[in-house]
């Protein structure tokens, strides 16, 4: 058995109050932070006081509270701007990472794809990045096509070139970190190419910003959306764009506060971001995310990927004990985070995570909206783990004795 | 023995009665749990107003499976007038074991397929 290198991990699990759960008589163990994360009391702390004692409309108050809730706020936008690396003006905050990738399909994609155009997107999207682009094209009447996943789970670039080279191409929308496999996607170097064929980027980073670190700037991509919940945040998103595109963009939503002056007949816009942000933003939500990031600077990014690489790496490791498992996604632990997909012979996914729950152990299973992949993976389903920082060893122990359990009440 | 995975469950998630399909058919239907993505099709076969024999075919966990070979034993011999006032009810009253709501579905596709087949509706089973 390979030997992992034991360097010390975070423990930061006195931070999350659900870690003191107990369910079906077992301390709770949550591997599904893929799908949503835990908060830290810091989050929650935030959120509350927020709510108990500065809350009030943002931008328009001109009393105390109001000022207050718009200094939070715009404070939240700012750290967070920072943490990436991307001016504070071009980050606009959204519901969700899906909410960020429909902003630029109809913002700029009704204005800037049409017949005979081309959108590259990839099979390992999530469908929320898929979606968007098939309503865009349908509509449009351009072509929807996909660079394909290799054996080893990763991209070719050189497909990439080759299709860009065909010269269609207006766009590429791609994921940072792949949902279901974990695959680390060389976005910097992606971006660039298809800059170079005229094409605008789109990154999908709800996988990438919680886990690992992140420079916007370094990666340079025209749009760059996430979302706060995977990040230990509440449920409230972010799209980064570049400066000259989303000035020459038109609106995503139209209504208050993203307006300069409104006639009868029509309205000039508010400046950045404020433009893209229609109505009463999710405010606590933003201020949440604030301290989501804060908590995340202060533990340093780079100490958070070390702490999923090894985890990963551990669970690599242990899962094969498990008779009749199958793991997928890329074998080096370099190029994938804390995801780990499986499937087990003569056990449905389903039929996995529910008997996991017993033992209280969190897994997801379905196609973790991702089909077009699943399909590829030639499987209806997998069951899948992910971790973050209050991830520890044990908990890869408390998994594998779950499947052992599983595979008992299946008779396998 | 285990409330949920009991042993006729799992033996007929292992040795689905009536899998499979058949060539030729009168009616067909195919559908899936947009939860989960898994896919269950159905070929019937009538003679006489009665479903003379039926196979299904497709993926699924073992409450799905085994409620689609307990709901196919079933419908074996069954006039279609009567098909369509199978419930959700009377899947799970066949199954024998309490069904949470995010199981559900898993338990109703069997039935949605074999219904759909012979009547043509496509919502699922209340």
């Amino acid at each position: 058995m390979g030997a992992v290198a034991h360097t010390p991990m975070v423990d930061l699990r006195a931070d999350f109050p659900v870690l003191e759960r107990e369910i079906n008589g077992h301390p709770l163990v949550y591997l599904d932070s893929a799908a949503t994360s835990q908060k830290p009391r810091q989050v929650i702390e935030t959120m509350e006081r927020f709510y108990s004692y500065s809350y009030g409309t943002v931008h328009r108050g001109v009393y105390e509270l109001g000022r207050e809730a718009t200094e939070l706020f715009e404070g939240a936008r700012e750290r967070i701007a920072a943490f990436l690396g991307w001016p504070s003006d071009c980050s606009i905050f959204t519901r969700n990472a899906t909410e960020a990738i429909n902003l630029v399909a109809y913002a700029w994609g009704r204005s800037n794809v049409g017949a005979g155009d081309e959108v590259l997107i990839t099979e390992m999207e999530h469908h929320s990045n898929i979606v968007p682009w098939q309503l865009l094209c349908e509509e449009t009447g351009a072509r929807l096509r996909y660079l394909s996943v290799s054996e080893g789970c990763e991209l070719s670039l050189d497909e990439l070139d080759s299709v860009l080279a065909e010269g269609r191409v207006k766009l590429v929308a791609v994921a940072h970190v792949s949902n279901v496999l974990g695959t680390i996607n060389p976005v910097g170097e992606i971006a660039q190419r298809a800059r170079a064929a005229g094409a605008v980027s789109v990154v999908d980073g709800a996988q990438a910003v919680p886990q690992m670190p992140v420079d916007l700037g370094a990666i340079d991509a025209d749009f760059y959306a996430w979302t706060g919940h995977k990040a230990l945040g509440p449920a409230t998103g972010m799209l980064h764009g570049r400066r000259e595109l989303l000035k020459e963009m038109r609106p995503f939503l139209g209504g208050g506060h993203m307006i300069s002056r409104v006639e009868r007949e029509h309205s000039t816009w508010n400046e950045l971001p404020w433009k893209f942000e229609a109505g009463t933003n999710a405010i606590a939500e933003a201020i949440g995310l604030g301290a989501a990031i804060d908590y995340l600077a202060s533990v340093g990014m780079d100490r958070v990927r070390e702490h999923e690489r090894e985890l990963a790496a551990y669970a690599l490791e242990r899962l094969p004990a498990v008779e009749g498992i199958t793991l997928y996604g890329p074998e080096s632990v370099d190029r994938r985070g804390g995801v780990i997909p499986f499937t087990i012979e003569g056990m449905h996914p389903h039929d996995i995570a529910e008997l996991c729950d017993r033992e209280a152990v969190c897994v997801r299973a379905g196609h973790h909206c991702a089909q077009p992949l699943m399909r590829l993976l030639g499987v209806g389903a997998t069951a899948r783990a992910s971790f973050h920082v209050y991830n520890r060893r044990e908990d890869v122990d408390r998994l594998v004795d779950a499947l052992g359990k599983a595979r008992e009440v299946f008779e396998l | 023995m285990d409330a949920l995975y009991r042993d006729y469950i799992l033996e007929h998630y292992k040795n689905p009665r009536n899998f499979g399909e058949l060539d030729p058919h009168d009616l067909d239907w195919h559908d899936h749990n947009p939860l989960c993505g898994d896919e269950l099709g159905v070929h019937i076969v009538v003679e006489d107003g009665r479903v003379k024999d039926l196979r299904f075919h497709g993926q699924g966990c073992a409450i799905s499976q085994a409620a689609a070979s307990i709901t196919s034993d079933e419908l074996i011999g069954m006039p279609l007038s009567e098909v369509p006032g199978l419930d959700a009810e009377w899947v799970i009253d066949q199954l024998g074991i309490d069904i949470s709501p995010t199981r559900r579905k898993c338990a109703l596709l069997g039935l949605k397929v074999m219904r759909g087949a012979t009547t043509g509706d496509a919502s699922w089973p209340e």
